[in-house]
Order: C-alpha cells, then structure tokens, then sequence
C-alpha cells in the first residue's frame, strides 16, 4: 500500500510544466555524496512537496511576482520579507517563486523556531525541504555555504496581527542586520501583500495562547482555513550595508530602519496596484 | 660504526582489552613500545605487548610509570556499563583518571590522550547543526549516564592549565561503528531495529580504524588541545538503515519510552530510555580544527561502513 501512495504522489510531478521541472532538478542545491546537504536537505524530496505548493503558488493564490531579477543566481543573501496571515504561507509562497518563476531557480532556506524539531514527522518534513533550525551558527554556516536566507525579523508578532493593524509592520528584530554586517551579504527587501487577508483575525487571545503553550490565539470569523486571495509579492533592489556588525543597538537599529522602509514602501505600492482582494 | 638505535617512543594504552583499545594497539605497537594496562582479562594481544592487569586506581599501577620512563599515555579506560551505579561509574572513570593524571605529572610524561564523546554535547532540538569544540556540554541534560564522562573531559580540560608541560589532547569522537560494542553499533547491527515515528536525524558515524588513525595523528609531538572527530559527510538515520537493508519498525515515541523504562525495570533491555533522544535530535560536530591542526582524514565512506557491518558480525 505504502508503494502505491508513493507512485501516486510522485505521478503529481506531472502537473508542474516539464521545462520549469528540469531547471528545478539541475539547480544546485550543496548536496553532499549522498544526496542531502549537511542541515538534511534532500533535493530529491522536492518531488513530493514540490507539487502542492505549485498549486497554492499558481492555482489557488495565482500569486504575482514583480522584481525577481534582483535576487542573485549565486552567492548568499538574505532576503527580509512582512510577515502576516496567521499561517506562515508567505515563507512557501516566496520559496515557490525562486524556484518555479526563477530563470535559475534558487533554493530558500528559511530559519524555523526551535520547536518544530520536536514535533514529529514536521521535524522530518521540514529538515528534507531545506528549512533549518534558527541558531546563529547556522545562519552563518548556510551564508559561508553561498545560501540565500529568508527571514522574518516581526516574528510571530508579524503573523499574528489582528486585522485593523493589516500592513503595518511589527518592531524589526536586529540579529539579521548583524549577521549581514558580519558576513558582508547583500539584503533584498520582499513586500508580500495578499497575506493579511488570507485569515482575517479580529483578536488574539493571547492568555489563552499562553495556557495552550501556541504562538497566538487567533479569533477567525471568516474560518481558519486561507481564503483564495491573490499574493503580490514584490522583490526590491539589493541593499549592501557597511560597518560593524558589534555596534551597538541604536547604530544597528538606523540600518534596519532602511530595511523597513524599502519594505514599506513596497507594500505601498503593492497596495496601490492592486484592484481587489480576490484578483 | 654501528648506530645506536633510537629508543622507541614508550606508550601506555589504559583499558586495552577493549575493542578499540585492541584496535590501536595493533596499529602502534610496531612504531612504539605499547604498556597494556586494563583491570580485565585480554585476548589476542601481539606478543611484543607487555600488559598488566591492574585497575588504575590501585597503588600497583603506580609501578608501572616507576620501571620505566613513559613518553605518553592514551587514556581510554572510561568504563560505560548502563547496568552499574552511577557512583562505581564516577569514582571508576573520574577518580581513576585523576590518579592517572597525577602520575603522569609526577613522571614528567610528555604527552596525554583522552577519549572522550561528540555525545557530552547531548542532543538537543536547540542544538546548531555541527556543535564546536567550544560549545557547552549539555548531555547530562536529560541522561544521567553521560554526566561521569562529562566530568572526566571537564577535568581533563583543566589540565591546560594546571600542567602546560603536559601535552594533553582531548578527542571527541561521534558515535564509533565498526568492530566496537557500543549502543550504536548494536543499533545499526539489529535486524528490525526500533525507530521513532516522525523522527528522522542526520548521523554522523566514524569508522573504529579511521578513529585509531586520529589517536596516531594526536599522538605527534606538538598537537595539543580538544578536537572532535567525525566520519564521512552526515546521513539521515533512515538512509543508513535502507543500506543496511534494515526493516525498521517506526512507533510513537512515548510507546517506545514506555517499552524501553518498562524492559529496562525488569531486566530485559539494557538500553537506557534517555538515549533515545540520539535517533530523535541532531548532535553532530565540526571536526574541521581535527582536519587542519591533526591533519586528520577519513578512510572510510558510508558504504565501507554499511559492507563492514552487513559481512563482520560482532564476535
């Protein structure tokens, strides 16, 4: 039974179009002799997750993509993104469109919370699709090893916004900066709009989160499942910092503050072009 | 004129009636004169070996380093018996080390070699990817087991410090496979071997031979300091088992803890519930300081290892 389930599940490779797979399947991805890179990334894994997230990228959320040029072919970056929708569909989303719209597709390593690796089987599923446990360390290594970053510096309080706050962004966390200081890698700002509307929340409940020990508690009136709306996602140009990357707080905090401009400015226009929630 | 021969460098191998102490005693004792010293009985040592059975933390031992002057000691005795009381563990392992280092103070020997474990690190969800030679040892987290060890290398650590004469290396292999008797080389030796539903962590293994070569590299006059030591490049626990041709039966973790305390409480299991975190988390090292400073390299790839396993039953 559990060969047939595989076949079936690797017969859905054929709806992802048969030139934009065999990019996907050339893309250098740092694998070892043994097929996985050394967080346990498989790029043969791809084949099974590769594609539902081509149908919720093109199909379902039918997201657009502008400013993808200025993501490298090679070389590290980080790219900073808004983080909003209750669910973090934006992260998938953004992965997707490096890989499936890209020229040379581009795999996305993004950093998860340290306790999805106790969770099983998502401890498993996210280690073989390349995300990687947030410590430092690792950020650093996957830069030395020519990686491309995504990160979240809201956090969950970026996702978890109620609905009269949709766009605005939470306070910045700083480690990103730094470690792009430290390691001399450029910043590419990403506007994601579409998410906010994804899960409307009207209140977080965040007592209740706390007894239950999840992130946030969100109170959904339209349901807890993603509405079909439609994703913008806007990549900006490059942004090269220079200085130390052990100044203190305040210098760091103006730097990032550049980051959240760019990024609000897109979202601003994001927000301007598009003509509805749905299309 | 005839030249007079060289001395040959002196060495003393404490617990070498163990594999991997049998294991390096064949590969030293043609270049050194090898001093065997283990408190049990050995088998198939090579007769230029002179061994003494003697439990190091007895005064006799002390006669040893007064016959004849020692150039270095590698110190592999650390005794790790699941079923033995944590206190026979710390007075056997930390005590008899302490005595060790003592005599070796006082007889001025040049160099000493530690082993110790990648697992005092301890896995842990929180952990990087490849733990360094700096970071924390936290395996005594969750597994009392490893604490006696976690002791010794501290202790070791403090003779940088208290004897910079000493030449004093730790090692901190990951988990050592081949012909070795230890939890993951039954592990991988097991035909159904039990893992955790929805786990799957990257490994890092190390051949017995190629670790035998690391204790020759540390054992170079100069090389000084804590070095971990792995193997080929990481795999995933399942790829390991789908080599070995393995049948693995995946169970819920907290059946598999119950089944483990329960056999563990009647006796039928001597594997220690806490070490499961081993097939749940990562606790792997970066072995790049041994790979520059020791010039330490692998021999043996994934494959050497899988071939080893399936044709050389543990005798």
């Amino acid at each position: 039974m559990f060969q047939k389930i595989k076949s079936k599940v690797l017969g859905t490779v054929d709806r992802i179009p048969k030139e934009t797979w065999a990019r996907i399947e050339e893309m250098e991805a740092g694998q070892n002799e043994y097929g996985f890179d050394p967080f346990g990334f498989e790029p043969e894994f791809l084949k099974y997750i590769g594609p539902p997230i081509y149908f919720f990228h093109k199909k379902y959320f039918r997201s657009k993509i502008t400013g993808l040029e200025n993501v490298p072919d090679t070389g590290a970056c980080i790219l900073v993104s808004n983080h909003s929708g209750q669910i973090a569909l934006d992260g998938m989303l953004i992965g997707a469109a490096c890989m499936f719209d890209k020229k040379r597709p581009r795999m996305i390593r993004s950093m998860v919370e340290h306790w999805i690796p106790t969770l099983p089987f998502a401890s498993w599923v996210f280690a073989r699709s390349g995300q990687v446990t947030g410590t430092r360390d690792n950020a650093r290594l996957l830069l030395e090893r020519d990686g491309c970053l995504l990160v979240f510096p809201e956090g969950v309080k970026g996702i978890s916004k109620t609905y009269d706050r949709a766009y605005e962004l939470a306070n910045f966390g700083l480690g990103f900066m730094r470690l792009a200081l430290e390691t001399q890698t450029p910043i590419i700002p990403i506007g994601v709009v579409g998410g906010e509307e994804q899960i409307p929340s009207v209140w977080n409940i965040e007592s209740l989160a706390g007894a239950v020990g999840i992130p946030s508690f969100p109170v959904t009136p339209l349901g807890a499942l993603p509405l079909p709306v439609k994703y913008h996602i806007h990549f900006g140009e490059p942004l090269l910092f220079e200085g130390k990357a052990d100044e203190e707080d305040r210098a760091i905090r103006d730097k990032v503050d550049v980051v959240t401009k760019a990024i609000e400015k897109l979202i601003d226009n994001g927000l301007t072009e598009r003509t509805g929630f749905f299309f | 004129m005839k030249e007079r021969k060289k001395r040959k460098q002196r060495v003393i191998i404490t617990g070498i009636a163990g594999r991997l102490g049998l294991a390096l005693a064949r590969r030293l004792h043609r270049r050194f004169d090898v001093i065997g010293v283990d408190r049990r009985k050995v088998k198939h040592l090579p007769k230029d070996i002179q061994f003494e059975r003697v439990d190091i933390r007895r005064r006799r031992f002390e006669d040893v380093f007064r016959r004849e002057q020692i150039d270095a000691v590698v110190h592999l005795n650390i005794m790790h018996d699941p079923r033995s009381t944590d206190a026979e563990h710390h007075d056997f392992n930390i005590n008899g080390t302490k005595k060790l280092f003592e005599l070796c103070a006082e007889h001025r020997v040049g160099k000493v070699v530690v082993l110790s474990s990648a697992n005092v690190y301890g896995p842990d969800p929180r952990n990087p990817q490849f733990l360094t030679e700096d970071a924390p040892l936290m395996g005594g987290q969750n597994f009392d087991g490893i604490r006696d060890l976690i002791g010794l290398d501290m202790f070791c650590n403090t003779f940088f410090w208290r004897h910079p004469e000493i030449e004093t290396v730790i090692l901190r292999p990951v988990h050592i496979v081949g012909q070795v008797n230890n939890a993951p080389s039954r592990f991988l030796r097991l035909d159904t071997p039990i893992t955790l539903l929805g786990f799957d962590p990257m490994l890092q293994l190390i051949h017995v031979e190629d670790l035998v070569s690391a204790f020759e590299r540390a054992l170079i006059p100069g090389i000084r300091g804590v070095y971990n030591i792995a193997g080929p490049s990481p795999v995933p626990l399942s790829y390991m088992l789908e080599k070995l041709r393995r049948k693995p039966r995946p169970m819920p973790e907290a059946m598999v803890r119950g089944l483990l305390k329960m056999g563990w409480a009647i006796k039928v299991s001597d594997w220690p519930w806490p070490e499961l975190d081993h097939i749940k988390y990562v606790c792997m090292v970066d072995d790049s300081r041994a790979r520059e400073e020791l010039g330490f390299t692998h021999t043996h790839e994934i494959d050497d290892i899988v071939r080893e396993i399936l044709t050389r039953p543990l005798k």
